[in-house]
C-alpha cells in the first residue's frame, strides 16, 4: 500500500501548491485596492472545490470497493438528476423518471458489487434499452414521443452506464495486479481531470485558435494538445499505479484524455443548445457535476475495454 | 401534547426542508429582493404540492419559522390524516374556497395571520394549474390582502420545474433540480382598480419564469 501513500501525498503536495500560488495572486492583484478579477475569485472557488473532491474521493477509497461504488452511484444520481432537468419531460413519463433513479442506478451498481459481468455489460443498453419505450408507449402519450424516449436512453447511457465503468475497474482480473484495482481508478481519474485541468492551464496561457467556436470559446488547440501531451506525460510518470509499462501508461493516459476532451466538447454542444452555461450549481466555480464528470463519462468504458481486452 | 406542537412542527419544517434540498436541490434567486424579517406575502404559481414546501425551504430560517402557506380546507380537511398533517406538521392557514358553502371569510382568516405576525405564502390561482398555460388568472384575494394591509410586502416567487418533480396524482418525487426566482415587490397604487392591479401581479410573476423570457427573446 506504499503507492497510496505516495499518491495521497502527492496529491496533497499538488493542491497545497496550487492554493499558496493562487493565495498569492488574489494578495498581488488586490494590494493596489483593486478588486479581484472574475477569472482569480474563479480560481479560488475551483481549487476549494478540488480540496473537497479530493477529500471526497479519498474517504472513499478508505472504504474500499463498497465506498467508490457508493460514491460513483452518487455521482451518477447527480449526474442524471442535472441531464432530465434539462430535457423535456411529460406528465406521463413520470413513472419512467422514477425507474431511471429508483431501480436503474441501484441495480446498476448491485450488479457492480456482486461483479456479475454479463449483466452489468448489458442491463443498461439491453434490457432498459427496450423496457424504457415499452413503457412510454404503454403511458399512451405519443406526443414529442421519439425524442422523449431519445433523451432517456441518452440520459441513462451517459451518467449511469458510462460512469459505472470508472467503478468496474475494481472487478477486473488483471494477473499480477489483483487487489489494486483502486489504484487503477486513481490513475484514471488523475490523467482525466488532470487533462482538464492542464487544458484549462494551457488555454488560459496560450489559446488562440479554438477549436469549436460555435460550441465552447474555452476549448483551444493550444489548450488542448498542451493539455493532452502534458498529462500523457503525468500518465506515464504514474506507470507504478498501474499495470502497464511506462510507455504504455502513457498512451493510455493520452487516450483517456483526448476521450475526455470529447465529453467535454459533446456536453458543451448539449448546453448550447439547450442554452445554458452550466448543467448545475453543486460543484463551486466548476458548475454541475456533468461539468466536472463530462470527460470521465466518455473516458472510462473506452479506458475499460482496452484494459480489459489486453490486461485480462 | 398541545406544548409539543411548535416543537414537532419545526422538527416538521426542518425535515421538509433537508428532503426538499435533497432532492431537488432547490436555489433561491433573489432577482428583484433581497432576503429580509420584513413583513411579506410570497405568491407564487401553483402546481403541484410540494410548492409550498419549496418555497419555504429557500427563506431564512427565522423567516421560515413564521410563514405559513394558504392552502384550500376543502382538500386538507377531506381527511383525517390530511387535516393532521395540514394543522400540526404544515402549519398551514386554511381557508374554504367554495364561496356558497363556506362558514368563514378566508379574508379574515388571512388578515387574522398576518395580524399575528405570520408572513404568508399564497397562490393566487387558486388551484393547481393543471393546463398547459404557464399562469391561470388570478382570484381577487391578492388584491384584498394588498388593500387591507398596504405595508406589508407583495413579493412575486416563480417555482421552477417543482411541477415536474410532483406532478398532481403522483405521491413519489422525480429527483430534478429546482429554483424559486424572487421577483420585484408589487405595490398597490391608489389609483388602480382590483383588475388592473391582479393583471400587474400576475405579469409581474409571469416574466419571472426564464421560459417567458426566452420565447420574448426569440420571437
Amino acid at each position: 500500500m506504499a503507492e497510496t501513500i505516495w499518491l495521497f501525498l502527492g496529491l496533497l503536495g499538488i493542491l497545497t501548491a496550487a492554493s499558496a500560488v493562487a493565495t498569492a495572486l488574489s494578495w498581488k492583484s488586490t494590494r493596489k485596492g483593486d478588486v479581484l478579477p472574475s477569472t482569480l475569485a474563479n480560481l479560488n472557488s475551483r481549487i476549494k472545490a478540488w480540496w473537497i473532491m479530493i477529500a471526497t474521493i479519498s474517504i472513499a477509497f478508505l472504504f474500499g470497493k463498497g465506498g467508490v461504488i457508493l460514491l460513483f452511484a452518487f455521482v451518477s444520481f447527480a449526474a442524471l438528476r442535472e441531464y432530465v432537468t434539462l430535457t423535456h419531460t411529460r406528465r406521463g413519463d413520470h413513472w419512467i423518471l422514477l425507474g431511471m433513479f429508483l431501480i436503474i442506478i441501484p441495480v446498476q451498481y448491485y450488479l457492480l458489487w456482486i461483479e456479475w459481468y454479463g449483466m452489468f455489460s448489458i442491463f443498461v443498453p439491453v434490457y432498459c434499452f427496450l423496457a424504457m419505450p415499452a413503457l412510454t408507449a404503454i403511458s399512451g402519450d405519443t406526443e414529442r414521443f421519439l425524442e422523449r424516449v431519445s433523451e432517456q436512453q441518452w440520459g441513462i447511457m451517459l451518467s449511469v452506464y458510462c460512469l459505472s465503468h470508472v467503478p468496474a475497474l475494481l472487478t477486473l482480473p488483471i494477473p499480477g495486479f489483483e487487489g489494486k484495482g483502486l489504484l487503477l481508478i486513481a490513475f484514471l481519474i488523475a490523467t482525466v481531470q488532470g487533462s482538464d485541468v492542464l487544458q484549462y492551464v494551457f488555454g488560459k496561457l496560450f489559446g488562440r485558435n479554438k477549436v469549436a467556436p460555435k460550441i465552447s470559446p474555452s476549448k483551444t488547440w493550444e489548450g488542448l494538445i498542451g493539455g493532452v501531451i502534458s498529462a500523457s506525460l503525468l500518465g506515464a510518470a504514474l506507470y507504478w499505479l498501474t499495470p502497464f509499462t511506462p510507455a504504455q501508461a502513457g498512451l493510455m493516459a493520452a487516450l483517456a484524455c483526448i476521450m475526455g476532451f470529447f465529453g467535454g466538447l459533446v456536453a458543451s454542444a448539449i448546453k448550447r443548445d439547450r442554452g445554458v452555461k452550466d448543467w448545475g450549481h453543486m460543484i463551486e466555480g466548476h458548475g454541475g457535476m456533468l461539468d466536472r464528470a463530462d470527460s470521465l463519462v466518455f473516458a472510462a468504458p473506452i479506458f475499460f475495454h482496452i484494459v480489459r481486452y489486453f490486461w485480462t | 401534547m398541545i406544548e409539543n406542537k411548535p416543537l414537532l412542527r419545526r422538527a416538521a419544517a426542518m425535515v421538509l426542508a433537508g428532503v426538499a434540498r435533497a432532492i431537488t436541490g432547490v436555489r433561491p434567486i433573489w432577482q428583484g429582493c433581497a432576503p429580509s424579517k420584513r413583513q411579506r406575502i410570497y405568491f407564487a404559481n401553483h402546481a403541484s404540492h410540494g410548492d409550498f414546501i419549496l418555497l419555504s425551504t429557500c427563506l431564512l430560517p427565522e423567516e421560515r419559522e413564521r410563514t405559513r402557506a394558504v392552502a384550500g380546507a376543502d382538500y386538507w380537511r377531506k381527511t383525517r390524516i390530511r387535516h393532521v398533517l395540514a394543522r400540526d406538521l404544515l402549519n398551514t392557514v386554511l381557508v374554504e374556497r367554495n364561496w356558497v358553502e363556506r362558514e368563514q371569510d378566508p379574508m379574515v382568516i388571512m388578515l387574522d395571520a398576518l395580524d399575528n405576525g405570520h408572513s404568508l405564502i399564497i397562490f393566487p390561482e387558486g388551484t393547481r394549474n393543471m393546463t398547459d398555460e404557464p399562469l391561470l388568472r388570478f382570484r381577487s384575494g391578492l388584491y384584498n390582502l394588498a388593500f387591507a394591509r398596504p405595508d406589508v410586502e407583495l413579493v412575486p416567487c416563480w417555482i421552477e420545474n417543482m411541477s415536474r418533480v410532483l406532478p398532481k396524482g403522483a405521491f413519489l418525487p422525480v429527483p430534478l433540480l429546482c429554483r424559486v426566482i424572487f421577483g420585484l415587490p408589487v405595490e398597490l397604487t391608489p389609483a388602480e382598480d382590483r383588475h388592473a392591479f391582479l393583471d400587474r401581479a400576475r405579469r409581474a410573476l409571469l416574466e419571472l419564469n426564464p421560459e417567458h423570457q426566452r420565447s420574448l427573446n426569440h420571437g
